[in-house]
């Protein structure tokens, strides 16, 4: 039996073993979210096919200033996020605190905006259900709009925490100094799923504020 | 193995007996026990519902219960079928068992996240029971829009809940499965080396991973629209209520698959154990099992031929489904003429496996008039689906996993159980099986339509004929309950490899140590290498 | 064709359509197909297990790895009978779903836990359904809550009946008889009650019915003073001049939309726009038409939409 260093589990013979497994396990996860985004996805699509100027009036009604920020933070976390991931690589300590505290900061302003869109749409009597109020004649199908866009967001906002909570926890683990240039499988796992997040947003953002802005 | 011994071999089983040995264990083969127990539970939880079913059938009236609680009995007989019991079983318990040991390894790739699996399946099992008992639920295991998302009064949401959160389980095992197979396998054993049921269980995971997400957002929106009056599906503001079945159907339609595959991967490991001799076809074996992976994707508008999809793509669907249907056919082909000069032992596992054959080659075909567009139009929503798809789930996925069980029981617990019960127990499933469905393709293509408690008084005698089956089928699911118990106390030792199996697990004591195997064994034989002058033995 | 068995022991319903004899037909083709492949199946199993079985602990049978040409065959062979079996269900498929042109339209809603049935000349039944022997009938049909689905074992013809929307079904009866009408797709409580009978009558019988009727007005008739009292023609003037299109001869038209697309003048068009009107507006007019949803029931679009069917371009509704 090959001797382990303290951070290869045991079930791997060796750590470049376990380096491969722990990201194809998480490429094979991220295929898993494709697949549950997709189903939203798909159903926006089907539903914008008969219902098309009904969804352009609903998006005009979203801020397009917020979520342009809010795309240009995601992209700068993710930035932060390869930094961290680098340093991680490296060794360096201080960089991955530095790095990986600015993603959380920038994935919390990006989740602070987008609080404050929601509260907007509340504001403004355009969250679905019986509270629903849109002036126009295509108030009724807009309202489907609005479902897809809370429900689409909601669940890309609800892995962003995810993400940040996992981002802390590696925090942590970095100011015990566990990732070295031997050891930063963790940290760069956590970079792929960081990313998706990311990329994720680079698709609802134009979906669902410049596509069907156009009808 | 005498009592002078000085000391007992550790093995899995008795290197910790705490609870929390139990309860806290990564080790996958704890861990398939564990699911072993909750998955038997939630049969026969299953079972007890169906006989209830077929009780109140035995009459066209509406005796023993009313409309509203069978409407909650066939739904939670379903729910509790598919999601708590055929969608884990072979996966999750002789998976989970053998994979690693099957290619060598000490454990599977992420033993802390298997573990999790079982716990996230707890969490899910425990809402819906909770449903179950604070009222139920009747909207159908298939949560049909609008009724599900408007109409229902009963538990929905807390169903939804528990479905949603079971099916990360799911996915979690299906993950576990296709990095452990990519990556861990042991030195020399090259894809087509592996044995079928890898194979199978890879194609199976594959399936679990790109299909359960979307059920899971399905589910979850149903549930928005329940709680939070959005319309998604709600044809009053706008939605459609037929985009939900194309949701549902896009994952429920694999899930079969999810369900027959590990079952088919038992069969080679049968078949070939019990002629002695390799599987026939291999590489078109092991093909076919992807090619259903990826087949079974694009089928699932077959459920929604008269559901207002449009005519054409009907058509798609129809073609597409017999396209499906080929690859098992090839299977079956292959089993059978492996057996062709082979060395038969109708030992039980091979009993249960020829009643495989049987019955998955009749439900198979009788998938046909369901993919059949025109005559589909007639039996959808019959007894005729019921009946096709109990011959393949019990027919075809539960003979395969009481074959597996069987098989694999003496590696698992080092006891062997009588043979002779075993026997008498795989005929009596097989009789009471066929006595039970094969009346209700009658019934549904008479005309009766599925999820009735009251029917025609000309419906009467064919129900009644199945609810006789259906004390059978219950028999012989009951009577190795009993001897597979009782060998675990009064059994004989089993012995490494009581079958003369080739195979990495049948290299091991019967039960395994802890970490499988001492030292890594290397490959240099193809699967099922039984030709060789030794037993099979590899490494 | 078939003698006449004792109901509790028949194993196919009575052939009662056109296309019943046609689906059986496939169907004995399909049951031919699994009793023969089964019956192969058991059988070499069979004689395997006896011919093959294990003399001794000792034996090693040779291997064989496999044969392509084989495998070919049953792989070609299965899916060419496959390849029939569709081309056949699909075709006959075709014929299933597709009206003849001059069917007798009868109209049906579907709701918890019942059926109401509409006949153009003004008959209403609930959960039974009187038709003519040989006269294609067409059913226009949705629901007012869940799916429901409309099944005739004895016709072997069934469509969801679907809120929101219009599906349709179409039989010629050849046998007169009562016939099970059953709803198939679960739809709640009372789901297995939701039935009734399809009773087919001579022609001459079905016209004694029909006159026997108390005098109903005809569906057009009761769409047009629909149309009307809801103020409809105010705006929808037969001549044109109104502030919205005039109607006459619309139906079964394609009509261009202000956002660019063109639509077909179908059931699903005309009652989508009296229910939701903004939705697809015809090029060339405003969007002013109020909605009526909560103004008019299923009942009511369908004696609206009979009306409006029947207005050919001489301005005349059909009686």
């Amino acid at each position: 039996m090959a001797e382990h260093s303290s951070h290869v589990a045991h079930q791997f013979d060796d750590s470049t073993q376990q380096y491969e497994a722990s990201t194809l396990g998480m490429w094979a996860f991220l295929l898993t979210e494709i697949m549950f985004f997709g189903g939203l996805f798909a159903g926006f699509f089907v539903y914008i096919l008969g219902h098309a100027q009904a969804f352009a009036e609903g998006s005009r009604h979203l801020d397009i200033a917020l979520g342009t920020v809010n795309t240009v933070v995601l992209l700068g976390s993710s930035l932060t996020m390869a930094l961290a991931v680098r340093s991680a690589q490296q060794g360096h300590r201080n960089g991955q605190l530095l790095f990986l505290g600015l993603t959380v900061i920038l994935g919390s302003v990006f989740l602070g905006i987008k609080g404050l869109e929601y509260a907007h749409k509340f504001a403004q009597h355009l969250v679905p259900g019986p509270g629903f109020r849109m002036e126009g004649p295509h108030a009724q199908s807009a309202q489907l709009f609005f479902s897809f866009y809370f429900a689409m967001t909601g669940v890309h906002a609800l892995h962003m925490v995810v993400g940040i909570g996992l981002l802390a926890w590696l925090f942590v683990n970095a100011w015990r100094g566990k990732y070295t240039e031997a050891y930063f499988t963790p940290v760069e796992v956590s970079g792929l799923y960081w990313h998706f997040v990311d990329v994720v947003w680079i698709f609802l953002f134009p979906t669902l504020y410049l596509v069907a802005r156009h009808g | 193995m005498t009592d002078a011994a000085p000391e007992p071999r550790k093995h899995y089983l008795n290197c910790e007996y705490s609870v929390r040995s139990w309860l806290l264990t990564t080790d996958h083969k704890r861990i398939a026990l564990l699911y072993l127990v909750s998955i038997s539970a939630f049969f026969m939880l299953g079972g007890i519902l169906a006989g209830l079913l077929r009780l109140e059938l035995l009459t066209p009236q509406a005796d023993l219960v009313q409309a509203e609680t069978y409407n909650k009995l066939f739904t939670m007989h379903g729910i509790t079928m598919i999601f708590f019991f055929l969608i884990p079983s072979i996966p999750a318990v002789l998976g989970n068992f053998l994979v690693p040991m099957m290619i060598g390894a000490r454990d599977l790739a992420f033993p802390k996240i298997n573990l999790l699996s079982w716990y996230v399946y707890t969490l899910g099992a425990g809402f819906t029971v909770v449903a179950m008992v604070t009222g139920g639920v009747d909207t159908g295991w298939t949560f049909y829009t609008p009724y599900s998302s408007t109409y229902a009064n009963t538990n929905v949401i807390l169903t939804a809940l528990g479905v949603f959160i079971t099916g990360f389980s799911s996915i979690l095992t299906g993950l576990n499965f296709v990095v452990t197979i990519h990556k861990m396998r042991a030195p020399g054993l090259t894809w087509f080396r592996l044995p079928l049921f890898i194979w199978a269980h890879y194609a199976t995971s594959l399936i679990m991973i790109l299909g359960t997400p979307v059920i899971a957002i399905t589910i979850l929106l149903v549930a928005l629209e329940r709680g939070l009056g959005i319309g998604i599906f709600d044809p009053n503001l706008g939605g459609d209520p037929v985009l939900f079945q194309h949701l549902f159907w896009f994952y429920s339609h694999p899930a079969v698959y999810i369900m027959i595959l590990p079952s088919m991967g038992v069969m080679s490991e049968l078949v070939a154990c019990f002629s002695r001799k390799r599987i026939f076809g291999y590489n078109f074996v092991a093909g076919s099992s992807m090619a259903i992976a990826i087949l079974g994707f694009l089928v699932w508008g077959h459920h929604m031929f008269v559901s207002s999809q449009s005519m054409y793509a009907g058509i798609i669907f129809s073609l597409l489904s017999f396209l499906v249907a080929v690859p098992s056919a090839v299977k079956v082909f292959n089993w059978t003429a492996t057996m062709y000069k082979g060395s038969i032992a109708l030992r039980t596992p091979m009993l249960y496996a020829f009643g495989f054959v049987g019955l998955f080659t009749i439900g198979g075909l009788t998938g046909l008039f369901l993919a059949t567009l025109a005559t589909d139009v007639h039996v959808h929503g019959t007894y005729f689906v019921v009946a096709h798809f109990h011959y393949i789930m019990v027919g075809g996925a539960i003979m395969g996993y009481m074959g597996g069980l069987h098989f694999w029981w003496p590696k698992m617990t080092g006891r062997l159980y009588s043979d002779a019960w075993g026997r008498v127990a795989a005929v009596i499933l097989f009789v009471g099986f066929n006595l039970t469905f094969l009346p209700q393709f009658v019934l549904g293509f008479l005309g009766m339509p599925r999820r009735y408690h009251v029917y025609p008084p000309e419906f009467q005698m064919l129900n009644v004929l199945s609810t006789a089956g259906a004390t059978i089928l219950g028999l012989g699911y009951l009577i190795p309950v009993l001897y597979l118990l009782w060998s675990l106390f009064k059994g004989q030792p089993a012995g490494d490899n009581p079958w003369g199996a080739t195979g990495l697990e049948w290299q091991t004591p019967s039960p395994p140590p802890t970490f499988n195997f001492d030292k890594t064994p290397v490959v240099t034989e193809e699967a099922y290498a039984y030709d060789s002058s030794s037993e099979g033995h590899r490494g | 064709m078939w003698p006449q068995v004792p109901q509790a022991l028949r194993l196919i319903p009575e052939q009662a359509s056109t296309v019943a004899g046609q689906v059986d037909a496939l169907f004995l083709f399909l049951v031919a197909v699994t009793v023969f492949f089964s019956g192969l199946i058991f059988l070499l199993v069979l004689v395997f297990a006896i011919k093959y079985r294990r003399r001794s602990e000792a034996e090693r049978p040779k291997a064989i790895h496999g044969s392509l040409l084989l495998e070919a065959f049953w792989t070609v062979v299965p899916l060419g009978i496959g390849l029939v079996i569709f081309v056949w269900g699909a075709y006959l498929y075709f014929v299933i779903s597709r009206p003849p042109a001059a069917a007798m339209e009868v109209y049906v809603v579907g709701k918890q836990w019942m059926w109401k049935l509409q006949h153009p000349t003004g008959q209403r039944e609930i959960n039974e359904l009187h038709i003519p022997l040989h006269r294609p009938v067409k059913l226009t049909m949705t629901s007012e809550d869940v799916i429901h689905s409309f099944y005739v074992p004895a016709f072997r013809v069934k469509a969801d009946v679907v809120p929101g929307k219009y599906t349709s079904v179409w039989f010629e009866a050849t046998k007169a008889g009562e016939y099970h009408l059953f709803c198939s797709e679960y739809c709640g409580t009372s789901h297995a009650v939701m039935g009734g009978r399809i009773v087919a009558m001579e022609p001459a019988e079905y016209e004694r019915w029909l006159a026997g009727g108390v005098g109903e007005e005809s569906l057009p008739a009761a769409g047009e003073k629909l149309f009307g009292r809801l103020g409809c023609n105010t705006c929808h003037r037969s001549d044109g001049s109104g502030r919205g299109p005039s109607l006459v001869g619309k139906f079964g038209r394609t009509e261009k939309l202000t956002s660019g697309e063109t639509i077909a003048v179908d059931e699903s068009y005309l009652r989508e726009s009296i229910l939701n009107p903004q939705a697809k507006i015809v090029a060339g007019y405003p969007p002013i038409m109020p909605t009526f949803k909560g103004l008019v029931t299923e009942d009511q679009l369908v004696q609206i939409l009979a009306y409006l069917k029947s207005l050919k371009t001489d301005g005349q509704a059909k009686p």
